[in-house]
């Protein structure tokens, strides 16, 4: 460590990291505080919802509030976490598998028009997908495909995005391509070298999109928005946007279960990061130092 | 038969742009593996982009055929939509808002995260949460959070003996400045914090040393050593947040009681698009608003990238 020669006593330095650790707690509080307060609220009484001043925390927490969301049916919020676990999940193995087939295909193969289709790949991410919002949904439209959830996985599949192409292109650039040579004078063919070969070399990378994938089909609102109109069809974001229209369905008040619910909506994605905490962080620092 | 073959072979393999029957097999494969995307670009991408420029020439309620009517939608929009030019107004009072507080407050996170304290990684990891959240759930909590009359905020705001406190989502006074906090709650320890942070871990140390060696004060430090060393990642993260900013919709649609805010305080940009295109089912004139948005982000993009050359600093150079 090269701070080791100043680790001595210094009463400046000292004053001087009792300021920041003071300012990280109130850092602490203004993050955590609207987080915490959600939790507590989500195990509270219907009165104790209603009670002012408001508690910070309820007397006995009732966990029940959890299991009741569960089986109200006028809020089905369990048919709109599989809904959304569905959509999630075959939105993240559709952006992944796809886009490393492309990638792949960017990286390793010479072929006519290859650069210019990666021209107009990089450029696809500079144009706002608003303009392509309507054209899609007239197309989802003409399909008969509206409140169903094919609209909101299904374009995953054709190559996933330029912003994973992108980036796995750049990494089996670093692998060296002696190793598909290898295999490719050893008789195996290019879906072989790709699938037994590259692929499980990448997969940090890999596991890097799919997180970044999760999150952001976990949380998307405004596709369901537009294609979702009845509540069994729901995800968990326009589900949460519905149940908030009309907390308090027939005459009981639920805020505290709509509390609940949205602590439920949390927790996936907040799951997902800590479990693939290093990835991620890899990720988004690539795709910020690279541009 | 066999020299017309080999000749046939000859011309795939021109077409192809390859010289070789081995990489004319290569080049098939090529084409095979982007096959997805090149379908995917067709359907997802290039195709809608020149039905919404046609669409924007039409009137089209999505049932009845699409009726030519020219700029009508492009005029309209300028002069004659009481709603148009507002939802603009606002939609950049948002980003003025929005983005100078972000970027420096998340850069300032950055800073101190930086610092060589015990516990840095726990405190990164607790600041990103807010990230991870659903849009729609972080939009519902605040609402409660800003509540006016039973909500801890103004609880709190009370307690320490604020007489009026603001009624914030609640009033078209206070409305869009609310909903801009909540964006920057969400943000501040995001992605952004994360790019800054990697980059000023990446600013070399013995640049300081010398620095301190000739008695460079810290604010010197700051304006001479670090910003023009993490200038390519804040301008990167400047393109992002500020075409962010401009799409801003779901907290907008949300946290407000009615979707657009009270008095139409957060009718942003996209929240007229959406009314328009979804609601009111006018595919044509919310085609025609689409574009006047893309144009819109594709001319801050290029303003960026012109201006960047005088003031971001790349080592490669």
């Amino acid at each position: 460590m090269r701070m080791s020669s100043k680790r001595t006593f210094n009463p400046a330095r000292l004053t001087r990291n009792v300021v920041l650790y003071a300012i990280l707690m109130v850092l602490v509080v203004v993050f955590g505080f609207p987080l915490l307060w959600t939790l507590s609220a989500s195990l509270k009484t219907i009165p104790e919802f209603a009670e002012y001043p408001p508690k910070l925390f309820p007397i006995s927490p009732q966990w029940i509030n959890y299991w009741t969301v569960l089986n109200t049916p006028r809020v089905p919020v369990l048919t709109w976490l599989l809904n959304s676990s569905l959509v999630v999940v075959l939105t993240t193995i559709g952006t992944t598998l796809t886009s490393a087939l492309v990638a792949y295909s960017f990286a390793r193969f010479n072929y006519r028009g290859r650069d210019f289709l990666f021209f107009i790949t990089l450029a696809t991410m500079t144009l706002p997908a608003q303009v392509t919002l309507i054209p899609q949904f007239i197309l989802f439209f003409k399909m008969g495909m509206i409140n169903t959830l094919y609209p909101l996985w299904v374009p995953a599949w054709f190559g996933g995005g330029a912003f994973g192409i992108f980036m796995l292109r750049q990494f089996f650039k670093s692998i060296p391509r002696d190793l598909d040579e290898a295999a490719l004078i050893d008789g195996a063919g290019y879906p072989r070298i790709f699938w037994s070969i590259l692929l499980p070399l990448l997969g940090p990378a890999l596991a890097t999109l799919a997180i970044i994938t999760f999150i952001a089909s976990w949380g998307d609102f405004q596709n369901p928005l537009l294609y979702l109109n009845s509540p069994d069809k729901f995800t968990v974001s326009i589900g949460l946007q519905f149940f908030n229209n009309a907390p308090e369905v027939g005459g009981v008040p639920m805020r505290h279960l709509l509390m609940a619910a949205c602590v439920m909506s949390m927790i996936p994605t907040v799951a997902i990061f800590f479990i693939g905490q290093r990835y991620f962080v890899q990720g988004v620092v690539m795709s910020g130092l690279k541009g | 038969m066999q020299p017309t073959q080999n000749n046939n072979a000859g011309k795939l393999a021109t077409l192809l742009g390859v010289k070789t029957r081995f990489q004319v097999n290569g080049a098939l494969w090529g084409y095979v593996f982007a096959l997805p995307w090149i379908i995917g670009l067709i359907i997802f991408w290039l195709g809608p982009i020149f039905a919404s420029l046609y669409f924007s020439f039409t009137e089209y309620d999505i049932i009845s055929d699409p009726k030519w009517v020219g700029t009508a939608n492009y005029v309209k929009a300028f002069t004659s939509d009481p709603q148009f030019w507002p939802s603009l107004g606002k939609t950049f009072y948002f980003t003025a808002l929005f983005v100078p507080t972000t970027i420096v407050g998340s850069l300032l996170l950055a800073m101190l995260l930086n610092q060589k304290l015990y516990g840095t990684n726990i405190f990164r990891t607790l600041f990103f949460i807010p990230h991870l959240v659903p849009a729609v759930a972080i939009a519902v909590v605040w609402l409660f959070l800003m509540q006016p009359r039973l909500g801890p905020i103004n609880t709190f705001l009370r307690s320490i003996g604020v007489e009026n406190p603001p009624l914030w989502l609640g009033s078209s006074d206070t409305a869009l400045e609310s909903v801009t906090l909540i964006n920057v709650w969400a943000a501040l320890g995001g992605n952004n914090m994360l790019i800054f942070l990697a980059a000023l871990q990446g600013v070399p140390q013995d640049f300081y040393e010398a620095a301190e060696i000739d008695g460079a004060s810290t604010s010197q430090k700051f304006w001479k050593i670090t910003l023009p060393l993490i200038s390519p990642s804040v301008f990167f993260v400047l393109i992002l947040t500020i075409i962010a900013a401009l799409k801003v919709f779901t907290t907008a649609m949300i946290a407000p009681q009615t979707p657009g805010g009270p008095s139409n305080a957060t009718w942003f940009i996209l929240v007229h698009i959406y009314h328009e295109a979804f609601l009111y089912l006018r595919m044509g004139y919310g085609s025609a608003l689409s574009w006047v948005l893309a144009v819109i982000l594709i001319v801050f993009t290029i303003i960026q990238n012109v201006t960047a050359k005088r003031w971001v600093y790349y080592e490669n150079e």
